[in-house]
């Protein structure tokens, strides 16, 4: 148990498990995994400004920018290899991020929420009438190549599933790195007394504008490998109900653990996939029944179960 | 002129009716432990408010060390070394009294706050336990702010704004809520850690045995203008000051 409390020896042990259910796993559900975890990076970073007090309803921005990155790429310039489109997505979501950043961390509270969601819906509304970019029907995305290697088939699958989960271990390592420091910290004295913190000398709007840059990279990264496994984009990416998604998921795991913000996404999956298949037409429907329940079992979310099994072990 | 710590120069604010300072002058000399009074609503707070760029006086100017500060940020004049601490103690609710003090010395260590230096490195937990023990309330470092008495909050408030050098500290009511004999030691305690490093000191008090002991010059306040301004024999004996803020006449 001491082991697992070394943030890069349970990284380690997490992703040696994520490698062996990839040898496992039905297609269905390593593509399941893939896209829940790409979902969990972009509702990471919101978990990230949630520690400061914010929630941006508007990551599908990001997400979407990342996504039609690996989708022009491709097309443009016949980049295929995902490392770099993983890059190329990352710095496009990051330039914006930080041209919107610094505006946006002004507001606060609704405010905050809804000037994201405008964002998003502005590209949602420009790209749908690209026609240029395939307007309401979007693009094709070509197959990745893994530093030269093109496999098809169920090795592409496994292959983007061991890329996304070794980036999903990686991201949180370093996320629970940001966490705990010094800024991490500082993040959550801001979410409770922001005019204590400034007579204290800090710049609330500098550590909330960071806070939301790392969100938009989180989210572009997202949107490069959720383009990259479904192999097409399309405005829907940017749209509100997809951004409500990542909010969901980011409420439903809480600030407290980052494993939990993966297993939050990858419930979420789960139950869409399952109520889509036996209640087409009423799966939302359970969706909001299952978050109600987890807002009034456990308020500060899933991540609040390790928490609590900690404190009765450290009583214990 | 350099030698003066803190100026304030015909401050004017009024909040809708209410005038909550009328021309308030003064000139505040480097080192100086002055003390300012007067009974509730004089203005006390808003003073200190100005001081620290939270209100904007309607006119007048401020200067610190010379400078002007009247249209900085609160965190500008924090930089520039004016701290203070607060009437109702501003802490972070959410956070134990240990790790609220270890924000207050994340924020003013020697290097920027770091993205990767975990925030509970034992070099700043032991700093942090230190000045914990100093103020005597260590016994509650890992408590959360909704459990503490009135007292410990306010030690750790005033703990929070000394840390990172002031060279000028507002002190708002540093004793009330405080239980009564724990009073003198924290002002000495207080006095002690400021005087060391030559800081200017103003408070606000309205125990009048605390205000004769520790300051040099007594502010009296009273509807937003200063009223007497003088060695705190002299004011406390002063027929207006005892009418209007000592209540004695
Ligand atoms: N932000 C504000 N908005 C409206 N009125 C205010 C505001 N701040 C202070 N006042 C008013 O200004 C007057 C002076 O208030 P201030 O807080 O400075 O008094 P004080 O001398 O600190 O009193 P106390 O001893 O009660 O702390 C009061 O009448 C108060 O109600
Ligand atoms: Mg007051």
């Amino acid at each position: 148990m001491t082991l697992l409390r070394s943030v890069p020896a349970a990284s380690a042990l997490a992703f040696a498990a994520l490698v062996l259910a990839g040898f496992v796993l039905p297609d269905w559900a390593m593509f399941l995994v893939t896209m829940a975890f790409a979902k969990g990076l972009v509702a990471l970073g919101i978990v990230g400004l949630m520690r400061g007090g914010l929630v941006s309803f508007g990551q599908g921005l990001y997400f979407c920018i990342g996504a039609y990155v690996s989708g022009l790429m491709a097309n443009w310039t016949g980049i295929t290899d995902i490392f770099l489109l993983s890059l190329l997505g990352v710095l496009a979501a990051g330039a914006i991020g930080t041209i919107f950043g610094p505006l946006l961390a002004n507001y606060r509270g609704i405010f905050f929420a809804m000037l994201s969601l405008s964002l998003s819906m502005i590209l949602y509304g420009a790209l749908s009438k690209m026609t240029t970019l395939g307007g309401t029907d979007g693009l094709n995305v070509a197959a990745p190549t893994f530093l030269g290697y093109a496999p098809e088939g169920r090795p592409l699958g496994l292959a983007l599933y061991l890329y996304t989960s070794a980036i999903v271990v990686l991201v949180g390592g370093l996320m629970r790195g940001l966490f705990n420091s010094q800024r991490g910290l500082i993040a959550l004295a801001i979410r409770d007394n922001e005019l204590r913190i400034e007579y204290l000398g800090a710049s609330v709007r500098t550590a909330m504008a960071i806070n939301y840059v790392i969100a938009a990279v989180l989210g572009g990264l997202g949107g490069v490998i959720s383009g990259l496994a479904i192999g097409h984009v399309d405005p829907e990416f940017s749209f509100w109900t997809t951004s409500g998604e990542f909010v969901f998921v980011a409420i439903l795991s809480g600030y407290l653990s980052i494993p939990a913000v993966f297993v939050g996404s990858i419930l979420l999956e789960v139950v869409r996939s399952f109520s889509n298949l036996y209640f087409p037409n009423t799966w939302q429907l359970a969706l909001g029944i299952f978050l109600l329940l987890v807002i009034v079992l456990l308020p500060r979310g899933l991540g609040s179960l390790t928490l609590r099994r900690r404190k009765a072990k450290e009583q214990a | 002129m350099s030698e003066l710590a803190l100026e304030a120069e015909a401050l004017h604010k009024r909040f809708g009716a209410i005038s909550a300072a009328e021309g308030i002058t003064m000139g505040v000399p480097k080192g100086a432990i002055w003390s300012l009074i007067g009974s509730n609503g004089a203005g006390k707070t808003t003073f200190v408010n100005m001081v620290t760029g939270y209100v904007k006086p309607d006119h007048g100017r401020i200067a610190f060390e010379g400078r002007d500060i009247t249209r900085l940020s609160p965190r500008q004049i924090t930089r520039l070394g004016i701290r203070r601490s607060f009437q109702i103690p501003q802490l972070c609710a959410g956070l134990s009294v240990l790790e609220n003090m270890l924000i207050s010395l994340t924020i003013n260590g020697e290097h920027p706050p770091s993205f990767w230096r975990p925030a509970s490195h034992a070099t700043e937990v032991d700093r942090a336990i230190d000045i914990l023990e100093r103020f005597r309330i260590a016994d509650y470092r890992d408590r959360l702010m909704g459990e503490l008495p009135a007292g410990v909050r306010k030690l750790l408030d005033i703990a929070m704004a000394m840390s990172g050098h002031p060279r000028v500290m507002l002190l708002d009511e540093p004793t009330s809520g405080v239980a009564a004999e724990e009073k003198y030691p924290i002002m000495d305690l207080v006095m002690e850690a400021l005087s060391a490093e030559e800081v200017t000191i103003l408070f606000v008090e309205h125990d009048m045995d605390i205000v004769t002991r520790y300051s040099q010059r007594v502010l009296a306040f009273y509807d937003g203008r200063i009223i007497a301004d003088d060695a705190p024999d002299e004011v406390l004996a002063d027929p207006d000051v005892q009418r209007y803020v000592t209540g004695e006449l």
